[in-house]
């Protein structure tokens, strides 16, 4: 199945802006990092199609997922 | 002469002049906030707020007027947070923050000046509230929010805004928010990027975003922060916290906005 990642912020440092990736059925969004080069620890906030999901969500053809880095300054 | 009779001669259409709020107070020895408070129930908007009368009126600004805030963190977000509740008239304000003033704080934290370094912020943030609306009460706490004091520095207050520096603290305060029934409104910058969020009680929004217990290091520690991420996600949460106290539905409750203020991007998504 295919899935699209948008990474926010300094994540797409080096990286890209949006991307599709090809992924066993029924892969997770940690899965979904993986394939991507994102490591787990980097993504702070996941949101698939626009809702907060965690690692072990499992995604489905044509999610769309959105990923963030930790902000934390004030 | 009453001071009810005393305002109501005083009155200019619906509004108290800024001059006979002074002259209220020093005739019948009043703080300028119970002054205020006296013309708002009796149906007069004081000068200052004339401006906002066509967007809150004059229920609203009595609501506000007896509202309590606080302020976790008086930095780049807590500065421009105090001003904005300041300048809306938010009755009583409590503003903490354990830390003094640094030069690496100048590029970006309102309150900071180099008259001032060295001193507590949350002093500074007392002596620029005064400065701007002398009608507020407000308290300057110079200390850290931990469990063990959050019950003391959030009583009472209809809602509080995050505007800490550290995720460790960020979670502390939400627990201790949601736990006391205290409306959190989040904010967050880091480099040109900033989020905001609202937190009611029963909701667990913070530790969506910063994934539960797993703390990690925020990415300010390497792109520091430029001024005009906290003046934005600071505008956001005012806006948020004003919604709150003139009870109606914050538009981010249960929603994060990321702002990008490189691209001028912005995302909303659900928690």
């Amino acid at each position: 199945m295919r899935v699209t990642l948008r990474l926010f912020a300094s994540l797409r440092t080096g990286r890209f802006d949006e991307a599709e990736f090809e992924l066993p059925p029924a892969a997770t969004v940690g899965e979904a990092l993986d394939a991507a080069g994102v490591p787990r620890l980097e993504a702070a906030i996941v949101f698939v199609d626009g809702r907060h999901a965690d690692f072990d969500h499992p995604l489905a053809e044509g999610d769309s997922l959105g990923v963030f880095p930790p902000i934390g300054g004030g | 002469m009453a001071l009810a009779d005393f305002l109501a001669a005083a009155a200019e259409d619906e509004f108290l002049p800024f001059g006979a709020e002074l002259e209220a107070a020093r005739r019948f020895s009043l703080d300028a906030h119970e002054v205020e408070g006296a013309a708002l129930r009796a149906g007069l908007l004081p000068e200052r707020y004339a401006r906002n009368a066509g967007s809150i009126g004059l229920a609203g600004q009595l609501a506000l007027h007896e509202s309590r805030v606080a302020v976790i963190g008086c930095g780049g977000l807590g500065g421009f947070i105090l001003e904005g509740l300041g300048r809306l008239g938010v009755g009583t304000i409590v503003a903490v923050d354990p830390d003094r003033f640094e030069a690496s704080n100048l590029n970006r934290q309102l309150l900071a000046t180099v008259e001032n370094l060295g001193e507590p912020k949350a002093e500074a943030a007392v002596r620029r509230l005064r400065a701007v609306n002398p009608a507020l009460r407000c308290q300057g706490l110079v200390e850290r929010l931990d469990a063990s004091n959050a019950d003391r520095l959030l009583a009472g207050c209809g809602a509080a805004a995050d505007a800490l520096d550290s995720i460790a603290d960020r979670l502390t305060l939400a627990a201790a928010a949601s736990r006391l029934g205290v409306a959190l409104v989040h904010g967050s910058a880091a480099g040109r990027f900033g989020q905001a969020a609202t937190q009611l009680p029963g909701e667990n929004g913070l530790a969506r975003i910063y994934g539960g217990a797993e703390t990690k290091r925020g990415i300010e520690a390497e792109l520091g922060t430029l001024v005009f991420a906290p003046m934005v996600v600071a505008g956001f949460q005012v806006a948020e916290l004003c919604h709150l106290l003139l009870g109606e539905e914050p538009g981010l409750k249960g929603r994060m906005i990321a702002l990008d203020l490189g691209f001028i991007e912005t995302s909303v998504f659900s928690l």
